[in-house]
């Protein structure tokens, strides 16, 4: 009796720490929303137009796709620097750790191959 | 009193939210623990769309002679696409917050918009992949094509999943109410969801911004 009477406060602890934690506000995706729409037209204006530096465009790109990735995390997926969040903060930490090796590694270890490759046509030739 | 003067000063530094000295909160409630689960397998899903990514951008200029992105992109298209998806994003939100409120009637609302714009995306990937097959530009022509129709794809098919879970999802909101089991789950959705919009903001940019300037 008295263990199921402790059971539902925990119960209804757990119920107000849910509330408090993950259901953000209406103000906080709207301005989410308002952010990752704004990042979204940059986007699109920065890779139509002809006023931009041609080889600048990219990384111009790459920082607004960042820029709106972030957006999505604090306002949409709530991570923050709150104390029970710390977990899912270093988790995603690791997580861009992994997929920076992979992306970039892949891309510098192709590039080296590609300029360091004989090409058939001088296999072909040396074989002569 | 050192330990009373550090949890008043704890309390202080973070705010309201933790309103108890993290030694005394004992175990997290069960809605943390499952978030933070769910959020491992959603940065294992990441690294592996990681690896399509990598490969994307190392045969992205390996046409085959046949057509590159700036030739086959609508950006019209892909804009609208876009704009489907954050704002299936943002509804999908709302019903979260509606369904904590026990406001059933906002959730319904919320997810069945969620759903026709989730669907709305889909439809319109689907209309650009089957033009693209009859244009002669299938997955088959090119090694460019290959590892945009695998990366495109593959987050086609996780939009189709989530399409699938959200109706899963209402059924049990309408069956079982929301109770704290249910919830959770509908939390477990909807970082699902908004982590496809993460992974879709890294796709725009590198394949079609990119590939068509």
């Amino acid at each position: 009796m008295q263990e199921k009477a402790r059971h539902r406060g925990s119960q209804n602890a757990a119920d107000r720490d849910d509330e408090n934690t993950h259901s953000g506000s209406i103000a906080a995706y709207t301005t989410g929303l308002g952010f990752a729409l704004l990042l979204t037209g940059a986007s699109f204006l920065v890779s139509q137009t002809h006023l931009l530096w041609h080889p600048g465009v990219p990384a111009g790109l790459a920082v607004l796709a960042i820029a709106q990735m972030g957006v999505h995390l604090v306002f949409f997926l709530h991570i923050s620097t709150r104390p029970d969040n710390t977990n899912n903060v270093l988790a995603l930490a690791f997580g861009i750790l992994i997929v920076t090796l992979v992306v970039s590694g892949s891309l510098w270890i192709m590039a080296h191959l590609n300029s360091n490759m004989v090409s058939p046509a001088a296999i072909m030739e040396m074989q002569r | 009193m050192n330990a009373e003067a550090a949890s008043t000063e704890l309390s202080e530094v973070t705010g309201a939210a933790a309103r108890r000295a993290l030694a005394e909160s004992g175990p997290a409630p069960v809605a943390i623990v499952v978030a933070y689960g769910f959020w491992i397998f959603l940065l294992s899903d990441i690294i592996m769309f990681s690896a399509l990514f990598a490969s994307y951008a190392v045969l992205s200029g390996q046409t085959a002679g046949g057509p590159a992105g700036r030739d086959l992109f609508n950006l019209h298209h892909v804009g609208v696409e876009t704009v489907c998806l954050l704002f299936s994003s943002y509804t999908c939100g709302l019903g979260l917050l509606a369904v904590e409120r026990r406001r059933l009637d906002g959730f319904y609302l919320s997810f069945a918009l969620t759903f026709v714009l989730g669907a709305t995306f889909l439809g319109l990937e689907i209309s650009e992949f089957t033009s693209l097959v009859a244009r002669g530009a299938g997955p088959s022509r090119s090694a460019f094509l290959s590892a945009f129709f695998s990366l495109v794809g593959l987050h086609g098919v996780h939009v189709c999943i989530g399409l699938i879970w959200l109706l899963f999802t209402v059924a049990q909101v309408a069956a079982r109410g929301p109770r704290d089991f249910v919830r959770r789950r509908l939390l477990c959705f909807s970082l699902f969801w908004h982590a496809l919009d993460i992974i879709w903001v890294g796709l725009l940019t590198l394949v079609y911004l990119m590939g068509a300037s």
